[in-house]
């Protein structure tokens, strides 16, 4: 399983990167915008993409439009984490098409809890 | 014509005039004061309109500085608001080093009473192999060790957990990161406001417009992390339970 993680923090693209490898998961890179990060998906198979919202240059629902926008991506699982938290953001991003969406603070658990859910729909 | 200027032509017509009053013997005295005089009001009218000109743009640039609402926003809203942000972060970080500290001070009992029952058992493993150990030693450190493997098992995990909190505390950065940004912006508006503020004091004012940042279609103002009591909106969700629900409400 290779994952991406795009975040424009540092700190964050690094916890993030910990706790998916204390959930099994050690095959991850990183990215720190959406300009950075869809070229690394268009030529990298990656199997599930983890992303924040605001980031400079290109923000992460952009990211998910191209992504979606995208014949060799288009059934990419993403994760969105991010501190944005209202109502409208939400379901704007799940009107893009995002499969899970976690609000920062957030807790190792709650990352587990999403992959786990997100992994059972595609497989079920 | 620029009216600010001295009437050029009328000038030429006063002055020709004047060279025609002199050269004539004729023209009294007070009739000559009387046109240079007029010559004279020529050139203080203009000084007047251009002067009254200044008063009237410094006059417009101070009122509509003052009527800029953003200013009473800044002051009212804006910089009570980026202390309150500030104030968010100084606690963040502050939980942020007390889970970290806290997590240190648990573990370190932890790993030093593991580190000193491996070193009982080294010795015990020293006499046994010099054939020191009486029978009944030896079934006591056969306990010893079945019990280190156990506690073993017990800390290494307390101390894992540990781990993972002193790792999940370290998400402050990117949150009070943004909440710094914001602030950092705020300043730079201030910043640009103050020095309109001068160039009003100082000189006519260079009349800059800044153009409100246009959102593109499919974009919505971003608003950062959300700082308890400061809810940007109503339409803001408290916590992950909240996201859950709405999300549910979407069919996910």
């Amino acid at each position: 399983m290779k994952i991406l993680i795009v975040d424009d923090f540092s700190t964050m693209r690094r916890i993030i990167k910990n706790l998916l490898r204390d959930l099994g998961f050690n095959n991850t890179e990183e990215a720190d915008d959406g300009n950075t990060g869809l070229p690394k998906l268009q030529s990298g198979n990656f199997d599930f993409l983890v992303t924040d919202w605001n980031m400079p240059g290109m923000t992460g629902i952009d990211l998910l439009r191209a992504v979606r926008a995208d014949d060799k991506l288009k059934d990419l699982p993403v994760l969105m984490v991010t501190a944005e938290a209202k109502k409208e953001q939400i379901v704007m991003a799940a009107q893009e098409g995002v499969n899970g969406y976690i609000v920062k603070p957030f807790t190792a658990q709650t990352l587990k809890e999403k992959i786990d859910k997100i992994f059972e729909r595609i497989e079920g | 014509m620029d009216d600010s200027q001295i009437n050029r032509d009328l000038l030429l017509e006063k002055a020709q005039a004047l060279v025609v009053s002199l050269e004539s013997a004729e023209t009294s005295n007070e009739e000559l004061e009387s046109q240079i005089e007029e010559i004279n009001n020529l050139r203080d009218n203009s000084l007047f309109k251009e002067l009254g000109k200044m008063t009237r743009e410094i006059h417009d640039s101070i009122m509509k500085f003052r009527m800029d609402s953003r200013i009473n926003d800044l002051a009212e809203v804006d910089i009570p608001d980026a202390k309150d942000r500030l104030e968010y972060v100084i606690t963040m970080t502050e939980n942020a080093a007390n889970t970290a500290m806290g997590v240190i001070e648990e573990g370190t009992p932890v790993a030093e009473k593991l580190a000193e029952q491996a070193g009982d058992l080294r010795q015990q493993w020293d006499k046994f192999r010099r054939r020191e150990l009486s029978q009944d030693e030896l079934r006591d450190m056969g306990h010893h060790v079945e019990d280190f493997f156990t506690e073993t098992e017990q800390m290494m995990s307390k101390l894992l957990s540990g781990f993972t909190e002193i790792l999940m505390a370290q998400d402050f950065q990117d949150l009070t990161g943004q909440i710094i940004r914001q602030v950092i912006n705020l300043v730079n508006e201030i910043e640009s406001n103050l020095v309109q503020l001068i160039k009003i004091q100082g000189e006519n004012m260079v009349k800059e417009e800044k153009p409100a940042k246009q959102l593109k279609p499919g974009e919505t103002k971003l608003e950062g992390p959300q700082v308890p009591g400061k809810e940007t909106s109503d339409e803001v969700m408290k916590g992950q339970d909240d996201v859950d629900d709405l999300l549910a409400s979407l069919g996910f």
